[in-house]
């Protein structure tokens, strides 16, 4: 009897603990799933900075500049001829790839430019569509000419020579991506 | 004899010691509660992003402002004008953009403005805003835009 009494005494009130883990890993899951790292993605650009009242814009030439223009309903003009928006890709790539065989298009690579017009009412889809194309045949002339240099696509190149050896990225330098975006004709 | 020897052998203690299992989670845990970021904008425009193909990410969060164009949201399912929204508010007049970019890049001189722009928007507006941009020299912009379904 009195052995009996001695081991009730000697029974810990202790919480279970093994639970503990599974609770938090609920939590932690909860935490997982409900917060969203959702990154932001798009075309980047940069402005050109606000002109000067007195400083004129420097002179650009004729041929070294792409004009594209888009219109209200979205349909484009690249040269002011009427042309649909998938062939925008191959025009700006004889434009810049050129190289001053055609007195129509650029001279070099680092000077030609695309210029996009849009009007006021312009739909920003369209918009959009046409920067796209734009800067996708900019992204495939330096995958090929990362390709041309021995490595597998520019953004091998990117990785070993830029970030790797920290060294200037000499295809953005020969193929300039310069586009400019216009102001709308005051109507 | 040899089953006295396997009973001393079972007794050697094989389990991983669990005690610290819950604090380890729990460190996630806080590490996972403080890492995200749960700042929730209530966005009074609708907008339905663009389909692009050239797209980049954006890595630094923190540089990163965003800009709302699109039609505000009305009662109901109801779509009013096209409106321009900052971080809380709608820019009433969008002069006044300049002077709230302005300061948000003396705060973060690499700042990066993400236009959220609805795809129904007329680039009159967007031209606009750009302006305000560029008098407030933050010049770096990024049209944010989904990612294009494979076709």
């Amino acid at each position: 009897m009195a052995n009996l009494i001695k081991k009730k005494k000697r029974t810990e009130a202790e919480i279970p603990t093994s639970s503990m883990a599974d609770i938090a890993f609920l939590l932690l899951i909860f935490f997982l799933v409900t917060t969203t790292i959702d990154v932001d993605t798009g075309i980047g650009m940069v402005l050109p900075p606000k002109l000067e009242e007195d400083v004129e814009p420097p002179p650009i030439k004729e041929r070294n500049v792409l004009k594209i223009l888009v219109n209200e309903q979205g349909l484009v003009l690249v040269e002011d001829e009427p042309s649909a928006v998938q062939l925008i890709r191959d025009a700006v790539k004889t434009h810049v790839l050129n190289e001053g065989v055609d007195p129509r298009y650029a001279e070099t690579a680092g000077r030609a430019l695309v210029s996009i017009k849009t009007s006021r009412e312009t739909p920003y889809n369209a918009y959009v569509d046409v920067l796209d194309e734009v800067w996708m045949a900019y992204f495939e002339m330096w995958d090929s000419e990362a390709r041309r240099l021995g490595y597998q696509n520019y953004q091998h190149y990117v990785d070993t020579v830029v970030e790797g050896q920290g060294l200037q990225n000499a295809i953005r330098e020969k193929i300039k991506a310069q586009i400019s975006i216009a102001e709308p004709d005051a109507a | 004899m040899s089953s006295q020897h396997f009973k001393k052998k079972t007794q050697t203690k094989q389990d991983i010691p669990t005690a610290s299992l819950p604090d380890i989670i729990f460190m996630l845990l806080i590490f996972f509660m403080v890492s995200t970021v749960l700042r929730e904008q209530t966005v009074q425009v609708r907008t339905v992003l663009p389909q692009a193909e050239a797209i980049t990410k954006i890595d630094q969060k923190r540089l990163v402002s965003y800009i709302w164009v699109g039609p505000q949201k009305l009662d109901g399912l109801r779509l009013g004008e096209t409106a321009v929204q900052i971080d809380d508010a709608l820019i009433e007049d969008v002069a006044a953009i300049r002077t709230v970019m302005y300061r948000k890049l003396v705060e973060q001189p690499r700042l990066i403005v993400s236009l959220r722009v609805d795809e129904t928007s007329e680039m009159g507006m967007v031209l606009d805003v750009q302006q305000e941009l560029r008098e407030a020299s933050t010049l770096r912009i990024n049209y944010s835009t989904k990612r294009q379904a494979a076709s």
